[in-house]
């Protein structure tokens, strides 16, 4: 005993580009309940869990993203998983549910700035026009050949979750993108 | 200047600024704004290329996208070379190198042009029906040359260096084509405030209108009015105009491929810019603008250099500056030649004569001709040219009232010339309509295929749509660009007028053979250039049976070169429908395909090069065992460490320590790449029960079974150990490649079939590293990491699990063996599986503990006979072939696979089953994939028994292992049965396939 580990992010090792950020750790939840328990978990989390198909809901430093008529993926600061988790399965006692934590699951790269929608253009097939995907929309995509979940935070803020085995894909073909949009 | 056929002044090309290139290793001159071909045509340069069959000398044709002989390649290192670019398309730039295909040693004396000289022996379908006899010369002599002699052009040889960018796109309207049509209706979209995409293949936007220097677009000459519409579309923040851009397929539900050139035209490009760009774009509406081509005219010879199609040569008088010849022949049959002989007239080139296929020609160009001074020869057809590697001469021949020309070979009027223009009128580009599934009628005013019944939702304009004007096509395009505009949500903008003066309408137009009163069965008239396709081929194809258009154009390859018939298909049609005595329409068209032009593997390919062909899945201990020296395999797409090798060892003695070490002390293995479900809800049981042959009801919280489901036929779909958390959570692991397939299939029953259960699916393969702790002195090597649970040997049997810390972490740790040994699973959070795995390490060091890969613990499981899925299975074997029968719940009702497996057919005892084999050297291992037969000595066929599944060298027993799927192999146990091999039998005798501890007491240690 009296071991103690350093915790290493999936992205650790590509830390440079101006635009694309690596997030640092955080709370991933995965929430499975039907309609009737959504108030409570709504409660018990502090945010409310949006019911429109595909959008995200942020209160303080947490968030949860609608990705199914029954799942959200619940956001919070990597030092809550414990008490967040806790307080979901207590205010869900009476709901049949399902709360998985997800944290290490995923990672998230932010890609920030004008360009961001035509950077994610070139492995996104959806319209990431203002109108099509406004702010706050959230869905399950592909990325090239990499699943993700793709939240708009900002006009041009994006939030890509990504599983850990897919992210220096994911970032090594946005990062070329980058290098190319530079030299054109 | 040193281009002797430039002219002094005009043209869109800019004096100021000369570019030097080279052809064929000849340095010439020619300006910004040239093309390749219009550069050598300054120069005088018309000979550029050899034929694809016959080697003929060939010229410049067209000045598009259309041409089918100036064919070139065109480099700037050899990882960069380009085969068979249109020199109509290349843009010029400084010290840009270029050279001519299909010949050998030089274009002027070509060893090929033999073949022409045995052209009577090379008909259309000729490697059909020669070159059969002797039939073995066929593999040996005749493919090997005939293949030589096949395709135009050559690969680079050097991997492509350049990179080539991809990008989703999304509008309102894409247009594609930006001439008059094209910008009107981009135009008017963009007055709706549409959301636009238009794009040219051109350099320049403006198609007709960049060769029109006479008419006026609302007081404006054309190219002032042209200048300003560009700058106001650029001015639009929503629209998006590329050049260099072509529309090359249209697909289904308005996803219109377009591939963007945007370094070729550099001298010097940013070497990380991309070379192209692939546009992969979802429109609502699409307007189609494409335009139309000029048709060659198929009279005997009409392929010599210095014959080209009329608008082609006006195109490069008025676009380029260039005189294309010094006297000139026209052949029409269209009221455009006139406009280009009188453009050349004014120009300095003499016209020599103007043969007009019709009986009266007449309209303000014919008159204008007149006017000038030009010879007008009504009714007057080609009966044949002169020249070697230049037109010389063309012969002129009246054509009678029956359509006949005078007879003989030498009838008619020989005319000295330089150039000869010709013109059958104009096709409508009906290409990416057609590829769209619209539907094509036959107009018989314009004699043309025109768009009819579109099948998407999109609009064709000007000449595409036979809407040949310039005021009627631009009135077009705007009301179609309105049109989409409003169709797609958005505004349409209220209809704009065009006022244009100065664009004089044309008419006219063949199609087909043009008489010429020679004996047609010796004259070569080309109707498809490119695949060399003449007009007697056609008519051959017809003779020798051949009815549908589809079957003619395959049998004589016309229309099937990389132009795809740009030029040819309409006239190979009248040729065929003439031959069959049918109407043209009857006899149809050919399917059209994409792509429009040849379009470059580097930008279908796009980032997906190199390491970023596939994602590559990585582990979190991955880099810990790349530092380790670890060979790597490659899993699906997960890269997994096979074996880690010591200094001078190769893979068998590797693996054959690390095996030993397992069995002996301890090993160490990365098993994160598995499968992981989370099963929650309180139907969680309910659930697995459905899903997995065995029961799950009575499984205690902390306690775990191996778990096998079938597919609804009763096969053997995935298997994998499941642990109960609690009552309501499971966690479910699967094989490393079922993962993704697992999960699915679960979810499809919950969300189809039982969308009454109150269970979740949740994946956490990548939530978990997985370190696998395996051999006698796994415990010892665990214990002092381990704190919140007893994992003694009564408090922690095998097949059970904990929530509890290991190295600091919150862990589950599970008790399992996939070697026989005693074993430990340790899931932690992904993030600290590298940190855990090296915590153990270090724990281990004392007892020696060992790293091994997956191909020691294929080894591993193999000595006790423990199946893998895909490996053991194929998709046809019952959970009873491969041993497993004893798992299925007996007193469940019913499972996903069940009723399949109480159909007689699945319980018969011929079925092939597990088995273990032992051959008779203990050094021969075996093959996977052998086949296992009772008696070598049979005459073929030989009834097959079953095949080898695992083969090793077994370093526990120190003998070859097998395990097979055998037909009836369980009674055949004690058998000799032979592996037949390349040149030898193998002879292997029958066993339990359970080769080590079959009494499963090293399990506890």
């Amino acid at each position: 005993m009296g071991e103690s580990v350093e915790r290493e992010g999936a992205l650790d090792l590509l830390a440079t580009a101006t635009r694309l950020a690596a997030s640092g750790p955080e709370a991933r939840l995965v929430l499975r309940v039907r309609p009737a328990g959504v108030a409570a978990a709504s409660s018990a989390f502090g945010v409310d869990l949006p019911t429109m198909p595909c959008r995200a809901e942020r209160a303080g430093a947490c968030a949860a993203l609608w990705l199914g008529p029954d799942e959200w993926l619940l956001l919070a600061p990597a030092a809550d998983e414990g008490c967040v988790a806790a307080a979901l399965e207590d205010g869900l006692a009476g709901h049949p549910h399902s709360l998985v934590t997800a944290s290490h699951r995923q990672t998230a790269v932010v890609v920030d700035g004008a360009r961001a929608a035509a950077l994610l253009a070139i492995g996104c097939p959806l319209d990431l026009d203002l109108a099509a995907f406004p702010v706050g929309m959230c869905t399950r995509t592909l990325f090239a050949k990499a699943p993700i979940v793709l939240w708009r935070q900002g006009v041009a803020r994006f939030r890509i979750e990504v599983w850990r085995s897919f992210a220096p894909y994911l970032w090594q073909v946005l990062d070329g993108g980058l290098r190319e949009g530079l030299a054109e | 200047m040193s281009e002797a056929f430039r002219t002094r002044d005009g043209g869109r090309i800019d004096r100021t600024r000369p570019r030097s290139f080279r052809f064929d290793g000849v340095g010439y001159q020619g300006l910004a704004g040239d093309t390749l071909a219009s550069a050598l045509l300054a120069n005088g340069v018309h000979l550029v290329g050899r034929s694809f069959k016959y080697h003929r000398p060939r010229g410049v044709v067209a000045a598009g996208s259309d041409e089918p002989n100036a064919l070139v390649g065109v480099w700037r290192d050899e990882a960069s070379y380009a085969p068979n670019l249109r020199a109509t398309q290349v843009e010029l730039y400084e010290g840009l190198r270029a050279e001519s295909q299909n010949r050998s040693p030089s274009l002027r004396f070509d060893r090929g042009a033999m073949a022409g000289l045995l052209a009577p022996f090379l008909p259309a379908g000729f490697y059909y029906k020669t070159f059969l006899w002797p039939r073995r010369a066929w593999a040996r002599f005749w493919e090997p040359r005939i293949r030589a002699m096949a395709g135009l052009g050559r690969a680079p040889t050097l991997p492509d260096r350049d990179r080539y960018a991809q990008t989703y796109a999304h509008c309102d309207v894409l247009v594609v084509g930006g001439g008059p049509a094209g910008i009107a209706a981009a135009l008017a979209a963009a007055a709706g405030h549409a959301r636009v995409i238009l794009c040219d293949e051109q350099a320049e936007l403006g198609g007709s209108l960049l060769a029109e220097t006479e008419a006026t677009i609302d007081g404006m000459a054309a190219q002032a009015w042209l200048a300003e519409a560009l700058a106001r579309l650029a001015r639009e923040p929503r629209v998006r105009v590329l050049p260099r851009t072509t529309g090359f397929g249209y697909f289904a539900h308005n996803f219109v491929g377009l591939a963007e050139r945007l370094t070729d035209h550099l001298a010097e490009p940013d070497p990380q810019a991309p070379r192209e760009r692939l546009w992969q774009v979802r429109a609502r509406e699409v307007v189609l603008a494409t335009g139309a081509l000029e048709r060659p005219l198929v009279f005997p010879e009409n392929d010599r250099p210095g014959i080209m199609l009329a608008d082609a040569a006006r195109t490069y008088l008025r676009r380029y500056g260039v005189k294309p010849g010094s006297r000139a022949v026209v052949a029409t049959a269209h009221d455009g030649a006139y406009r280009a002989a009188l453009d050349l007239h004014r120009a300095g080139v003499a016209v020599a004569a103007v043969a007009d296929l019709r009986p009266d020609p007449e309209g303000p160009l014919v008159e204008a001709a007149r006017a000038a001074g030009i010879a007008i020869r009504p009714a007057t057809a080609i009966a044949g040219t002169k020249g070697r590697l230049r037109v010389r001469s063309a012969r002129l021949v009246r054509i009678g009232a029956e359509g006949e020309a005078g007879g003989g070979a030498s009838a008619g009027e020989t005319v000295g010339c330089d150039l000869l223009l010709m013109s059958g009128g104009f096709t409508p580009s009906v290409h990416l309509f057609s590829q769209s599934r619209g539907q094509l009628a036959f107009d018989p005013v314009s004699a043309a295929f025109l768009p009819a019944r579109p099948a998407e939702r999109c609009r064709s304009a000007g000449a595409c749509r036979g809407t040949f004007g310039l005021a009627a096509a631009l009135i077009e395009g705007y009301a179609a660009g309105e049109a989409a505009s409003a169709a797609a949500g958005r505004g349409g903008a209220p209809g704009l007028g065009f006022a244009v003066t100065g664009a004089i309408d044309t008419r006219g137009g063949t199609l087909g053979a043009t008489p010429h009163g020679r004996d047609a069965a010796r004259v070569k008239a080309f109707v498809d250039f490119q695949n060399d396709v003449t007009a007697k081929d056609v008519k051959l194809a017809v003779r020798e049976g051949f009815r549908s258009i589809e079957h003619i154009k395959r049998y004589t390859t016309t229309g099937m070169a990389t132009d795809q018939g740009k030029s040819s298909n309409m006239n190979a049609l009248a040729i065929a429908a003439v031959a069959l005595g049918r109407p043209l329409p009857e006899v149809g068209l050919t399917t059209f395909r994409m792509p429009y032009t040849p379009v470059s593997f580097g930008a279908f390919a796009g980032f997906a090069r190199g390491e970023l062909f596939d994602p590559l899945r990585r582990t979190p201990i991955d880099p810990w065992a790349e530092a380790a020296g670890a060979v790597f395999e490659e899993v699906g797409q997960w890269r997994r460490a096979r074996y880690f090798p010591r200094e001078g060892e190769d893979m068998h003695q590797a693996v054959g320590r690390e095996v030993r070490a397992v069995r002996q002390g301890v090993g160490i293995f990365d098993g994160s790449t598995l499968g992981k479900i989370e099963v929650v809800g309180p139907d969680a049981a309910e659930f697995l029960n459905r899903m997995y042959v065995n029961a799950w009801s009575k499984l205690a919280p902390g306690r775990c079974r191996y778990g096998v489901m079938l597919r609804e036929d009763g096969f053997v779909m995935d298997d994998g150990v499941v642990g109960r958390m609690a009552p309501d959570r499971f966690h479910v692991t699967t094989t490393t490649g079922g993962a993704a397939r697992v999960l699915a299939t679960m979810e499809d029953y919950l969300q189809t079939e039982w969308a009454d259960l109150d269970v979740w699916l949740t994946s956490t393969s990548e939530q978990w590293a997985v370190i696998a702790l395996q051999g006698p002195r796994a415990r010892e090597v665990l214990a002092p990491l381990v704190a919140g649970a007893d994992i003694g040997r009564e408090a922690f049997p095998h097949m059970s699990v904990r929530a509890c810390r290991v190295a600091g972490v919150e862990a589950r740790l599970f008790r399992v063996s996939f070697s026989g040994e005693l074993g430990f699973e340790v899931n932690v959070p992904a993030d600290y599986g590298r940190a855990v795995w090296e915590a153990i390490l270090r724990a281990g060091r004392g007892f020696g503990i060992t790293p091994y890969g997956t191909e020691t613990m294929h080894v591993l499981r193999a000595e006790k006979g423990y199946i893998i899925v895909g490996q053991e299975t194929d998709g046809t074997a019952t959970p009873d072939d491969v041993g497993l029968s004893g798992l299925i719940g007996r007193t469940k009702k019913d499972f996903v696979g069940a009723r399949s497996l109480r159909r007689a057919a699945m319980a018969a005892p011929d079925r092939k089953q597990l088995v273990g084999l032992l051959t008779e050297d203990p050094r021969e291992v075996l093959q996977e994939g052998a086949q296992i037969v009772a008696n070598p000595q049979t005459p073929a066929p030989v009834p097959m028994l079953g095949h080898v599944t695992s083969a090793y060298h077994s370093p526990t027993l120190e003998r070859s292992i097998a395990l097979a799927m055998v037909r009836g192999g369980r009674a055949r146990i004690g058998e000799v049965l032979f592996v037949p091999m390349p040149g030898r039998v193998v002879k292997v005798s029958l066993c339990d396939p359970v080769f080590f501890d079959r009494e499963g007491v090293r399990l506890d240690g």
